[in-house]
């Protein structure tokens, strides 16, 4: 038989359609459609939480030093969800943006994952018996050298066992330089002694005022304990007989919020305090008894005010009506909680104590301070309760010689001037640092005139690093000891952000430690047993948990229980208001660096953090493209000036000061003084991970530090700039 | 195309045009038709043929190459235990506090009567020195585990619809060593969710667990074959 091209064809059609028939009365593709659309629905490749037992366990967050609790969801030991805790006494319930991605600070893949060494450049991993061993040997060579006082350590915090802790390291070792980093903490702690005579926190009654006067705070921007504040500022804006008014240059979230925004020339707000103090005297609005019975040098105030500061020659310095100022003054003095906040933006940058002074004294002036709506003098929280580090000679020399930094010999009432610490470094031969511990701080990112920060960073000869991520300080580093991060973590947290009583918090470890990382309170206790003499003899505790236990002593229970501890025996400090520092000082304003038309001031937003944390990836997720697109930051810039510069919406363009350059993108707002440039913070990284290193540019790059003349820090709260359309 | 289209025209009679000069008409009519006879009957075998192949393929080998077979880490015997414990399945496969179903036990459960060898089984042996000695939970396949896009409660249907286990799972309590997992190949779940016959008859009501069994029970017994969300949360 013979097959030709037709019966070929015939017979294939035969058998397609044979096939066709079969496979149709088959399951196959009906199987396999339904396969199909089941694993497109569930892509192989996408994490899914294991099923399990889900458990709640409570802790602290110590992201940001808002100290809110945080209730952890948990899937058998994976953490699913972190929400505010419910009763808590800062937060109740509530949580920020930063919080909420903690998961992704504790399961990110850019962790430091166990201690690393540098080698030629590139980082390795060692184990954590031999860091500790190269970390104490140096520490033994430089105190035979006899210069403890070489060593030093760099910190978010000085509260806490774990500052407690190193400090006592410190100090036992026989060195004075623990550097806090610093914030407007600092400013309000300076402003109080001065002005009370003692040291103290401050601390608002938020949730009883009626009226607030928000020199430039952002309450609504992460001011504070951020969670706290959106609920007080809520309670505000809800209530008829309460009012929020903010004095900013810009139209931040805080000021588009509240009552009424008074777009004040950026850097007056001192002389507008001072205004608003002459109109309450003039008019006789003041609680004379209380001025007369709890203030002195009260007369030289009323002298000057008068004098210097009337509401005319206010509103020309300030850009301020006139009338307006007269208004607030009215409206501040008739409110019957009224109180009176400053520290511009999120606060983490010390202002002028000319400013803090003057707005503390409005709250004297109307019976503010220690009184119901108001604020208070709050001592730090006395708890833990060591005896004295011992000291051989070399200690007790070594502690004797003058802080690195020069804090408190120039500037008194400065107990740590960071700022100093950088200049200190460059401005001789050999850096003064020989070894530097670097807890809880990222100055290599934070602070102002990055370049000169990384200058006096390469000079140290030595830095430990207790971060968990390859921050910029870190990169910095010569090893790396990593501590367990904030959800794996067991510490006290006393809380300073704004409570007016001492409260402190306990951060619970909610999960094993994910890496092969070591809580820093033990590598201290560790490191102390190491070296002998009268450190290891500082140092009587087995761990530090056994340290943490023995000092919380009776508060451990309600700590482990509520997660936070008030100190309700605590008494505000109740000293005499002393106007006389603030009438010597009332000319120190700090004014921006250079010569340009522009003034480049920073702004702060819930979804950038700018403390030593970076934003986490969902964070970023939420910076709109008015501020960040692509790589491509936005600086906001009136359309008033921005025609003077040729420059239209979405434009490139080149942003000069005298500390550095910045390639920028233009956004057009109405809500800005012209003559001003407006920048975020928060951008710019160049370390952590691939979702934040790159994007955009770090303001600090192009600001220097400008010392406040009364206390030393940085408080520069701006720069002159140039803009270029490029 | 045009080829073909062109040969047509020029042979019309359906007969290949060399031989039509040779042969007589006759007998060149009796071949074709002979041949057109055989061809036709080739064409319908080939068709059978493809089509008995299609369905074998369809309906034995393509279940073959679906499903991979994998053992369970070690055997289970249902029945044994079921005789030993008070509180029937739930004795193992419990509530929590939290009203969560807790699905197959966890080692820890296990551990309270074989933290050491009961009798001389050889997978007792395995289950205390692989898993139990070394505290290291046991990956056993799950033959009713969903696609993770589905939800399902328990406690709704257990609790508060007070169905029984053998509705959905049939009598596995009854069984003395567990059965061999076939595993999709393509969506990673286990055949029992579309059912041991590829066809998806279903003779029990355990038989199939898809979408729309469960919306035919939801129909029959809420009136309601339920919305989306129910499910796919």
């Amino acid at each position: 038989m013979k097959i030709d091209r037709r019966d070929f064809l015939s017979l294939g059609i035969g058998a397609a359609a044979g096939i066709g028939a079969g496979t149709a009365l088959s399951p196959l593709p009906w199987k396999l459609i339904d396969d199909s659309s089941i694993w497109s629905q569930n892509w192989p490749w996408t994490p899914v939480p294991p099923d399990g037992a889900v458990s709640f366990k409570n802790s602290v967050c110590t992201l940001c030093p808002g100290g809110c609790g945080i209730t952890v969801r948990k899937v058998e030991d994976r953490c699913i969800k972190i929400e505010g805790t419910k009763g808590n006494i800062v937060n109740n319930g509530g949580i920020c943006i930063l919080g909420l991605s903690g998961l992704q600070l504790l399961y990110g893949p850019t962790r430091v994952k166990a201690p690393m060494k540098k080698d030629g450049g590139r980082w390795k991993e060692i184990s954590w018996d031999s860091a500790i061993d190269e970390i104490v040997k140096r520490l033994k060579n430089i105190r035979k050298e006899g210069k403890p006082e070489s060593v030093a350590c760099v910190s978010g915090t000085d509260q806490g066992t774990v500052a407690q802790l190193i400090g006592r390291f410190l100090t036992a070792y026989g060195s004075p330089n623990y550097i806090r980093t610093s914030s407007i903490a600092d400013s309000y702690e300076i402003a109080l002694k001065k002005l009370h005579g003692q040291f103290s926190s401050i601390g608002f009654d938020f949730e009883n005022s009626d009226f607030v006067l928000s020199f430039g705070s952002g309450v609504a921007d992460g001011w504070g304990s951020p969670v706290r504040m959106f609920k007080a500022n809520s309670k505000w804006k809800d209530s008829k007989d309460k009012a929020l008014y903010q004095i900013e240059s810009r139209l931040s979230n805080t000021a588009a919020k509240a009552d009424k925004w008074i777009a004040i020339i950026p850097g007056t707000e001192a002389i507008l305090a001072m205004g608003i103090a002459n109109v309450i005297i003039q008019k006789s609005l003041y609680k004379k008894k209380l001025i007369e019975k709890y203030s002195k040098g009260f007369n030289n105030f009323k002298a000057l005010v008068l004098k210097e500061y009337s509401p005319e020659k206010v509103s020309k310095i300030t850009g301020v009506k006139k009338s307006e100022i007269i208004a607030i003054a009215k409206k501040f003095a008739g409110a019957s909680r009224p109180v009176a906040i400053c520290g511009s933006g999120q606060g983490r940058t010390p202002g002028s104590i000319f400013e803090f002074m003057a707005v503390h004294a409005l709250n004297a002036l109307i019976g503010s301070v220690n009184n119901i709506g108001g604020v208070f003098s709050v001592p730090e929280p006395d708890y833990i309760k060591w005896t004295e580090a011992e000291k051989d000679d070399v200690a007790a020399k070594g502690i004797k010689t003058d802080r690195i930094d020069g804090a408190g010999k120039k500037y008194p009432d400065t107990r740590y001037l960071i700022n100093r610490l950088i200049d200190s470094i460059n401005s001789t031969g050999d850096s003064p640092v020989e070894l530097l511990f670097v807890n809880g701080a990222n100055p290599c990112y934070t602070m102002p005139d990055t370049e000169n920060v990384i200058k006096a960073f390469k000079k140290i000869p030595y830095i430990v690093s207790f971060s968990s991520y390859f921050d910029e300080t870190t990169e910095m580093a010569d090893i790396i000891l990593p501590n367990h991060t904030n959800l794996e973590r067991l510490e006290d947290i006393p809380l300073a952000a704004g409570l007016i009583k001492p409260v402190v918090g306990l951060s619970m470890p909610v999960v094993e430690p994910e890496c092969n990382t070591r809580h820093i309170g033990d590598v201290f206790i560790q490191m102390a047993k190491l070296m002998d003499g009268n450190i290891k003899a500082s140092f009587p505790w087995n761990n530090y948990e056994e340290c943490l236990k023995k000092t919380l002593g009776d508060k451990w229970d309600k700590l482990a229980r509520d997660g936070y501890w008030v100190d309700e025996n605590s008494r505000a400090s109740r000293g005499i208001f002393d106007f006389t520092p603030l009438v010597k000082n009332n000319r120190n304003l700090v004014k921006p660096e250079g010569k340009s038309k522009l003034t480049l001031i920073p702004y702060d937003s819930m979804r950038l953090t700018v403390g030593y944390i970076g934003d986490p990836p969902f964070a970023m997720k939420t910076v709109e493209d008015t501020i960040l697109k692509g790589n491509d930051v936005f600086v906001e810039i009136n359309p008033k000036t921005a025609a003077d510069y040729n420059l239209s919406e979405g434009d490139k363009a080149r942003l000069t000061t005298s500390k550095g350059k910045a390639k920028v993108r233009v956004h057009l707002y109405d809500g800005i003084r012209p003559g001003i440039v407006a920048m975020p913070r928060g951008l710019g990284h160049t370390e952590f991970d691939e979702y934040l290193a790159g994007k955009g540019e770090n303001f600090n790059k192009l600001i220097g530090p400008v010392e406040d003349p009364v206390s030393g820090l940085d408080a520069a709260w701006g720069i002159q700039a140039e803009i270029t359309k490029t | 195309m045009s080829t073909i289209d062109d040969k047509a025209t020029e042979v019309p009679e359906d007969a290949a045009g060399e031989s039509a000069e040779t042969v007589p008409p006759e007998q060149e009519k009796e071949e074709v038709a002979e041949k057109k006879e055989i061809n036709k009957g080739l064409v319908i075998f080939v068709f059978i043929a493809a089509f008995v192949a299609s369905l074998i393929v369809g309906w034995i080998l393509f279940p073959m190459v679906l499903y991979t077979q994998e053992n369970q880490p070690i055997d289970f015997n249902h029945a044994l235990h079921l005789e030993e414990v008070e509180n029937s399945c739930e004795s193992c496969h419990f509530f929590r506090e939290d009203g969560s179903y807790a699905g197959v036990p966890k080692l820890a459960q296990c551990v309270d009567c074989h933290d050491e060898v009961m009798g001389d089984d050889p997978d007792e042996l395995a289950f205390v020195e692989n898993y139990v000695q070394k505290n290291i939970e046991v990956p056993w396949l799950i033959y009713s585990q969903q696609s993770d896009c589905v939800f399902f409660s328990h406690a709704a249907h257990v609790k508060a619809a007070k169905m029984d286990c053998v509705s959905c799972h049939g009598d596995i309590g009854e069984s003395t060593s567990l059965k061999v997992y076939e595993k999709n190949i393509i969506t990673g779940i286990s055949r029992d969710i579309w059912g041991k016959n590829i066809g998806g008859i279903k003779l029990h009501s355990w038989d199939r667990m898809k979408m729309n069994d469960c919306a035919k029970c939801h129909k029959e017994e809420t009136g309601n074959q339920g919305a989306c969300f129910q499910c796919h949360k």
